[in-house]
């Protein structure tokens, strides 16, 4: 393995014709952390990626990888590892697939067969790509960006597609490399998709950066709230009422913006029994909701 | 070095998926019968098709119908090489493995010349395979045993790695698989034998007409139905073969160019 570069965005802009699709990018992600590239649909995430990879040409600024652009790292493969769109020749095994990158990246073919192990793909590597599900072609992805052994991933939407059990494997997989010292960008435009994964979080809308820095930072400038439930519902909900926090009835139970210690508290003072409480990680969505929503806003603790 | 990582990729990509034989097998069994087809009609009926054909003439005849019926093969093969990337939205992954796109286009370029001559060789195997035991058994003239048929086939190979080097230029020139193949099609099988015949025809033009791809061909083979009545016809003799081959290579050297200052510098999104 290469060692984990640092990727840096530099004032990294892209016009296409008047339309600006990413404008002014500036963030670093650093080695040894999962960072998520977070976003709505058509936010520029994408085309940031590419210009990152040399794919599609920067309008101004630089975005480079352990100090150099994409075309100017030596065997590109074994240092940057990418899946981008899943998409291959669908009358290519997966194997064959895998074995036309590393010849023409320079990689030994012994990896072919370890990267298909490491995926899970092994059981279908040799079947036309073609007759591949969704789920299989983001491993199959997976499995190219990683067959250079690469110090830096950078995934594109890497969990669309996937079932539960793959996301709760690649979560982990992703995890685990990063521990190794790698660097992984990972793009997503749910956070909750990503939420258990990452350590940091650049978040962009538009074009323009909203927000950088660690999850933790992002989640303490959310409102925490809590859901919480009582065999004597109505009971409970007086109860929080009648201390100024009006709960909302959803299909878990009660939903307050109040952290759970308190609402604890204030049943216990009630005398009310509780069947459930549990901190609701909907303050966080909303806040990232806001954040992609409000163009002047910044989150509290980012380094945007 | 990229260069020969790259052309062993394409290799790799090329026998990795079913298209290479396919196309190879259709143009055996195709050239295989119009030399066939061909070598019947001119053994039987030479006399009342009114055509008086010098006896060594028959047999480069019947053997350059792998060019003559088959160059459109290697050039849809080498233009496939560039627009089935495009269509399956692989480019991506190729500039990630060799981000220096001009050695990617390098590889294509020869890849495409090294399979254009595989299909001269498998094309020959069909006109020569087959039209040669026709023309024993109508007791013509095989040639197998002159030295001036087999540079004939040499060249019949050489025009077929050509044609194939065109394709790769024309599809850089035209990414768009169906554009590329309906642009192929329309002026081989129907823009350029109007032009040539237009040619033979229309004073001034002829000079022009012998600079056509598909006339500069014929010219490096020096064998096909255009050429050998051309001294039936007035007008300017044929380029000599050696001509013929740098005008089919300046052609691939111009769609190749003008692409790689164009399509192949876009963006990948």
């Amino acid at each position: 393995m290469t060692t984990g570069q640092t990727l840096v965005f530099d004032g990294v802009t892209k016009r296409f014709g008047a339309v600006a699709a990413v404008s002014d990018l500036d963030f670093t992600v650093e080695p040894g952390r999962v960072t998520g590239f977070l976003g709505p649909n058509g936010a520029g995430k994408t085309t940031s990626l590419r210009m990152l990879l040399g794919l599609v040409g920067t309008t101004s600024g630089r975005a480079t990888i352990g100090g150099k652009v994409y075309a100017d790292i030596p065997h590109p493969m074994r240092s940057v590892g990418a899946s981008l769109e899943a998409s291959f020749h669908p009358g290519r095994s997966g194997r064959a697939h895998l074995a036309v990158v590393a010849r023409a990246a320079g990689i030994p073919q012994a990896r072919v067969g370890a990267v298909l192990e490491q995926t899970g793909m092994s059981p279908y590597a040799d079947r036309r790509v073609g007759g591949y599900s969704l789920g299989m072609r983001q491993r199959l992805g997976l499995a190219t960006a990683l067959l250079g052994d690469p110090g830096v991933l950078v995934l594109d939407e890497p969990i669309n597609g996937l079932d539960p059990e793959g996301i709760r494997w690649i979560r982990s997989f992703l995890r685990a490399l990063a521990d190794e010292g790698r660097t992984i960008l990972v793009s997503s435009h749910l956070l909750s998709e990503v939420r258990q994964t990452v350590d940091d979080v650049v978040v962009i809308a538009g074009g323009k950066l909203r927000y950088v820095g660690a999850l933790a930072a992002l989640e303490g400038a959310a409102t925490t709230g809590s859901v919480v439930d009582s065999p004597d519902r109505a009971a409970l909900a007086a109860a929080l009422t009648t201390a100024g926090h009006a709960p909302q009835t959803t299909a878990e139970g009660l939903t307050v913006a109040l952290e759970p210690i308190e609402v604890g508290r204030l049943a216990l003072a009630a005398g009310v029994p509780l069947s459930a409480l549990a901190a609701s990680g909907a303050g966080l969505e909303d806040e990232f909701l806001a954040l992609v929503a409000d163009p002047d806003r910044g989150a509290e603790g980012g380094r945007a | 070095m990229s260069f020969v990582n790259a052309l062993s990729a394409e290799f790799g990509k090329i026998f990795s998926t079913r298209l290479w034989w396919v196309l190879a097998i259709i143009l055996f069994g195709y050239v295989g019968i119009a030399a066939v087809g061909i070598g019947f009609a001119l053994t039987l009926t030479p006399e009342e098709a009114g055509v008086q054909l010098p006896d060594d003439f028959l047999a480069p005849l019947v053997y350059s119908m792998t060019t003559a019926t088959g160059y459109v093969f290697p050039i849809i093969f080498g233009a496939l090489s560039i627009t089935a990337e495009v269509r399956h939205r692989t480019l991506g992954t190729v500039f990630l493995a060799t981000p220096h796109r001009a050695v990617v286009l390098a590889a294509k370029a020869a890849a495409g010349l090294l399979m254009g001559a595989l299909y001269g060789v498998v094309g020959l195997l069909g006109s020569v395979g087959a039209g040669a035991p026709v023309l024993a058994a109508n007791g013509q003239q095989t040639l197998l045993d002159d030295g001036d048929t087999w540079l004939l086939l040499g060249r019949i190979v050489l025009a077929m790695a050509l044609w194939g080097l065109v394709g790769v230029g024309l599809g850089v020139l035209i990414p768009s698989q169906i554009g590329s193949i309906i642009t192929i099609l329309a002026f081989t099988q129907f823009v350029e034998p109007l032009l040539r015949t237009a040619a033979a025809f229309v004073e001034g033009l002829a000079e022009v007409g012998r600079f056509l791809p598909g006339a500069a061909g014929d010219a490096l083979v020096g064998a096909s139905f255009f050429t050998v009545f051309a001294g039936a016809t007035a007008g300017p003799a044929p380029l000599e073969w050696w001509q013929g081959g740098l005008v089919l290579a300046a052609y691939a050297v111009l769609f190749g160019a003008i692409g790689a200052v164009t399509t192949w510098r876009r963006d990948v999104t």
